[in-house]
């Protein structure tokens, strides 16, 4: 007769074999980053507080916070940014608005197109933009021709304008990518039955559409600034005069001036400008029920 | 005072409110051969209907019958091809669905996530720009009138399916519309819910008795219980129109028989036409009384519509008007017992309540059926 030990032994199924700690898989990649992003970080760290060696100080930071070409730098970073993204995010709307509600031939093709521009690469644009708009470009040529300028009379693309209008020519489809996907998960049945109420289309833009699609449009939105603070090919293939931003100024003082240390404290405060916008992102999407669709 | 006084008051009582109020009459709907094309497709060709002040009348057929473009095309989101709509005595077939001041519940309820039940209920004044004192008396008067006060802070995703579609058509009337279009209403709804619903907007439509409501769906149930006429479309036409009552009790064509209610069609092999509009019917070698509501005249090839609730075990039934038949099968469903019997090459369906001992099957039996609830359907008229 088998025992109560016999049956329990019966009933148990067998251990599964012993697995590693979790923790264990986590030292690869861990090691990996360490290697190549968080070592250099801490290198640019380092060398933002002073040259190997010396004592840590805050004398590069004040002397380069202080000074007005980091100023005009910072300046020029934010207004790019916010203004770029600003028209990322209505021209986004605009175009999205369109592809979504109006019905036209070709609105798979639109979608495509979205797709292909943001695959491309940024410089691209911007040299179109110089055949376009550029001193010697075809609008120039042409205006010149016409009208007998003895100058070209088109010169914003060697302006912050210019670099404005690049950015927002790039990156608006990286608004339109999230918010045509927002806008597919919208019933159509909503739209009919607010006109029905009796709302015009501004009013079931404002008060249907533009609320439901609003995570998707912070999230576009953030990228963007994210994208923009940082974008450096774009300003430096227009070469415009006088626009100076961070990630230019590091690149002068680094490559050019050979200033490490100061190229490290605008990297640092680059840095810090990110990880703050991020922040605010993250706030902002949590905010607007960016957590329902799993955006934070 | 009533809910219903409450809403004409909150509705005429105030400059905003006025507004809000329809004009007596001014809420028939007319389609005047109305057809819609897409492409080489016509989902709907030469609608000619009527819906007066008042009524509720249902549009039922199959999926792809054109009923659910009917609707549409009423509420501007379908652009007749041919033909025009009016609502009241203007004609709206050009006009944007916003300037036609209708009401529309859908099936999927289509309540904005976003906004609490309140602000749903309240986006059509808001958006007619009615004043806010009225909004604010109107709104809780609506969610009253379909029980719903109680959840007026609560969001969409808060409320159950049969909540939520109160919550829609709470919305709907608030904004007194001339006319309130009702798009398969309760179809996302299980039984039990869609009958309290099919309760409440029979309750409803009491109380605003001067609603005119168009009504579509493919539940036959919901069709009978709530409309004063009923249209079944097919194929994109109306198949047949007609008052409740009298299309159920004297379906003009096949389809209609068998799409509004359960009914057997027999072949009739001959009849004649006799006084009190009805006839004397030959089927499979018996001879029963029937209606004869279309006046069909003995050449015309006919069917004999009988209902299956209509037909009765005979042996405490009058002598006349009596069918043999072999049972077939006999299957218990609780509050009814559903029979299946053999007449010729005809099979009859019957149901009867479950009371004594049920016929056994292989044993002839003999029903009864009564000439009244019996009628002649003409049997080509639904050819195309």
């Amino acid at each position: 007769m088998p025992t109560v030990a016999d049956i329990a032994a019966f009933c148990t199924l067998p251990r599964r074999p012993a697995q590693p700690p979790r923790g264990l898989w986590l030292i690869a990649p861990s090691l990996v980053l360490a290697v190549l992003f968080f070592y250099p970080l801490a290198l640019i760290l380092r060398a933002a507080f002073g040259e190997e060696g010396a004592p840590a100080s805050l004398a590069a930071f004040r002397e380069v916070l202080g000074s007005v070409l980091f100023l005009d730098g910072l300046e020029h970073t934010v207004v790019i940014a916010a203004l770029s993204t600003l028209g990322c995010l209505v021209l986004g709307f605009t175009l999205s608005m369109a592809i979504a509600f109006v019905p036209f031939a070709g609105v798979k093709f639109a979608g495509r197109l979205i797709d292909a521009i943001i695959s491309l690469p940024t410089f691209l644009v911007t040299l179109a933009f110089t055949f376009v708009y550029g001193s010697a470009g075809l609008l120039n040529a042409g205006l010149m021709r016409e009208f007998g300028f003895a100058l070209p009379p088109v010169d914003f693309l060697y302006s912050q304008w210019g670099v404005i209008l690049a950015e927002i020519t790039v990156y608006t489809p990286f608004v339109m990518r999230p918010l045509l996907a927002a806008f597919s998960t919208i019933e159509t049945a909503q739209i009919e039955v607010a006109s029905s109420l009796g709302a015009r289309p501004w009013r079931i833009v404002g008060h249907i559409i533009l609320p439901a699609a609003l995570p998707a449009l912070l999230a576009g939105g953030s990228l963007c600034l994210l994208l923009t603070v940082n974008e450096f090919g774009i300003v430096l293939f227009i070469g415009a005069k006088d626009v100076i931003t961070l990630p230019l100024l590091i690149y002068g003082k680094a490559i050019q001036e050979f200033d490490y240390t100061s190229a490290a404290v605008i990297a640092v405060v680059n840095v810090a400008l990110s990880l703050a916008l991020y922040a605010v992102y993250r706030g902002v999407l949590g905010r607007f029920g960016g957590a329902r669709a799993g955006l934070v | 005072m009533s809910q219903a006084q409450t809403l004409e008051r909150v509705a005429d009582g105030s400059p905003g409110g006025s507004r809000l109020a329809a004009a007596a009459g001014a809420s028939r709907i007319h389609f005047e051969g109305i057809s819609v094309t897409y492409g080489e497709t016509t989902v709907l060709e030469g609608l000619t209907l009527t819906v007066n002040p008042g009524e509720i009348v249902a549009l039922i057929g199959p999926s792809g019958s054109g009923k659910t473009t009917a609707l549409r095309a009423v509420a501007g989101f379908v652009r007749p091809s041919a033909g025009r709509i009016s609502i009241g005595a203007r004609d709206v077939t050009d006009i944007a669905p916003h300037e036609r001041n209708i009401g529309m519940v859908v099936q999927n309820y289509a309540l904005f996530p976003h906004m609490t039940v309140a602000e749903n209920v309240a986006f059509g004044l808001r958006a007619r720009h009615i004043a806010s004192r009225v909004v604010a008396e109107r709104v809780p008067a609506c969610l009253d009138m379909v029980g719903m006060r109680a959840y007026a802070q609560r969001y969409p995703r808060q409320l159950s399916g049969g909540q939520q579609q109160r919550v829609a058509i709470a919305r709907a009337i608030a904004v007194k519309p001339q006319v309130l279009l009702l798009d398969e209403p309760l179809s996302a709804l299980d039984t039990q819910i869609r009958r309290a619903m099919v309760d409440e907007i029979a309750r409803l439509h009491r109380d605003l008795p001067e609603l005119t409501v168009l009504y579509v769906t493919h539940d036959q149930t919901e069709a009978l219980t709530l409309a004063d006429h009923i249209g079944i479309m097919r194929d994109g036409r109306l198949q047949a129109f007609d008052r409740t009552r009298p299309l159920y009790q004297s379906p003009p064509t096949r389809f209609a028989a068998e799409f509004l209610g359960r009914a057997n069609l027999l072949a009739v092999s001959k009849f004649l036409p006799i006084a009190y509009g009805r006839a004397r019917v030959s089927i499979a070698g018996m001879s029963l009384e029937a209606r004869n509501p279309h006046s069909l005249p003995p050449e015309r090839r006919a069917l004999l519509c009988i209902r299956p609730h209509h037909l009765r075990l005979a042996a405490a039934s009058p002598a006349a008007n009596r069918l043999l038949a072999a049972v077939e099968s006999v299957q218990w469903q609780g509050e009814v017992l559903n029979l299946s019997l053999g007449i010729g090459d005809d099979r009859l369906l019957m149901t009867c309540p479950p009371g004594g001992s049920p016929p056994t099957i292989g044993s002839r039996i003999e029903v009864f059926c009564d000439p009244a609830d019996v009628s002649l359907v003409p049997e080509d008229a639904d050819r195309r």
